[in-house]
């Protein structure tokens, strides 16, 4: 096994045209906060990350190089939570092979939600239906992209809820884009920010 | 019946009736007309410089001649379905997508038609081989720029779709599935509706050809079914093989969406 010190999330001199030389590290459980201006490489960053950009360096989830995984597979591990999601099929339910039922709930949804039509989905239904979506992998690494830009403040709280419980139950560790400080301040143990590509961690 | 021979009077006549067009189209301020008349212009060039070519081939023969003569005719189709795409891909891709899945599909069902189905003697008669390679081409020409051009488009305009499904962890295929189907259907249209059609609406070009030519109409009817044929098993075959190399080329080893390898938007 590995030692208990190891990062669930390592990475090391990871350039892309745009971000230069980003190296951070996320253990278990831990929620790494990260803001910046808009245009600063965020969401530049997450991308590299989950593997959908062109990027070089060194990534590693629980030491073992993402060389190793194939590209699908590194993504149902490390996975993206986009500020906008997509819907491809007409019901909400053939997006998934199994959807997490408690997830669901917690969210505040019924079973019928599965049979919902993609089309009608306000944009609050689809940041929250994406979450669960996501979470229907198991992914190890959580890369949220702006996860709660589009729901009121009841939703926020319960989205900042269920992330948090997800990564003490399964062991996992997130990566959180936000613009409002308060959020971070609620849901990171640490945080960081981007300028220009370049990725700085904060002193707590 | 013998073959009523054309004067150059008779050619004259109908010059004049685009002529006329052109006018019209000058008068009603179509702005089409310069391009009418190159276009006509054209035609007669090329086609009299074939006619010229076709008939120094037909009377050696030579497999080199015939050769060199092919290579052409694919050099030109091949640019003609990079022409029509509205985003192609960049470097040598772009030409050599669609040339090489026109020469594989063309050039074996060509050469299967010429050894097994008609059996001349030599395969390479240039009277047989040259119009069946032209037909094929063309067809398979038209068939492979609509897919490929289907294949691109969508794909650009559906990238969210796509990146959403490799976000979840879906395999390349799985992603772009939806709209491989597509483009390949989008490209056996032309074919199948000119099936369906062939005999009630148009009396094809070449049937046409053979009945002005003196052949029996039956006889016709069978030749042109057997182009059809082709036609059909080498659009499906080329745009197969240009659809599957294709989407393969949207994607890299890391199975993300590399829309970077197409060019910008031509208008």
């Amino acid at each position: 096994m590995f030692a208990a010190d190891t990062p669930l999330l390592e990475v090391r001199n990871l350039n892309t045209d745009f971000l230069q030389q980003v190296s951070l590290a996320i253990h278990r459980q831990h929620c790494l906060g990260l803001h910046g201006d808009s245009g600063s490489g965020k969401t530049l960053l997450l991308r590299a990350l989950a593997d959908l950009d062109v990027n070089e360096g060194e990534v590693l989830l629980e030491g073992v190089p993402r060389e190793n995984f194939s590209g699908p597979a590194w993504r149902q591990r490390v996975a993206l939570l986009p500020a906008e999601s997509h819907w491809w099929e007409d019901s909400v339910g053939l997006h998934a092979s199994s959807w997490p039922m408690p997830v669901l709930t917690a969210l505040g949804f019924s079973e019928e939600v599965l049979q919902w039509q993609t089309g009608r989905l306000s944009s609050g239904e689809k940041q929250r239906l994406a979450l669960a979506r996501m979470l229907a992998n198991r992914p190890r690494v959580l890369l949220l992209d702006e996860p709660t830009a589009n729901l009121d403040r009841g939703n926020t709280e319960t989205v900042e809820k269920i992330v948090l419980e997800y990564l003490d139950s399964q062991q996992a560790a997130a990566l959180w884009v936000s613009h409002d400080p308060a959020q971070l301040e609620r849901v990171a143990h640490r945080r960081a920010q981007m300028r220009q590509g370049r990725f700085q961690m904060e002193t707590n | 019946m013998d073959l009523v021979l054309l004067s150059p009077w008779d050619l004259g006549v109908a010059a004049a009736l685009v002529c006329l067009l052109a006018g019209l189209s000058w008068m009603l301020r179509l702005g089409i007309g310069r391009q009418l008349l190159i276009a006509a212009a054209r035609s007669t060039v090329q086609l009299m410089i074939l006619g010229m070519i076709l008939k120094t081939l037909f009377a050696q023969t030579s497999l080199g001649l015939i050769a060199a003569m092919t290579a052409v005719m694919l050099a030109v189709a091949g640019y003609e379905v990079m022409a029509r795409q509205q985003r192609r891909f960049r470097g040598s891709w772009g030409y050599a997508l669609g040339t090489s899945s026109m020469f594989l599909s063309s050039f074996t069902i060509t050469l299967m038609a010429l050894t097994v189905i008609i059996q001349v003697k030599p395969w390479y008669q240039p009277q047989y081989l040259i119009p069946l390679l032209g037909m094929l081409l063309g067809n398979t020409m038209s068939g492979i720029a609509i897919a490929l051009d289907n294949l691109t488009r969508n794909t650009w305009e559906q990238r969210h779709s796509i990146e959403a499904r490799l976000m979840l962890g879906h395999e390349w295929q799985q992603a772009i599935a939806g709209i491989r189907r597509d483009a390949l259907r989008s490209g056996l249209i032309p074919i199948i509706n000119a099936m369906t059609t062939a005999g009630i609406v148009s009396l094809p070009g070449m049937m046409t050809g053979q009945i002005l030519g003196g052949s029996p109409p039956l006889e016709a009817a069978k030749y042109q079914l057997l182009i059809l044929f082709l036609i059909a098993a080498g659009s499906g075959l080329g745009s197969l093989t240009a659809i599957w190399a294709g989407s393969r080329r949207l994607f890299d080893e890391r199975q993300r969406l590399r829309l970077d390898r197409l060019s910008a938007h031509k208008k």
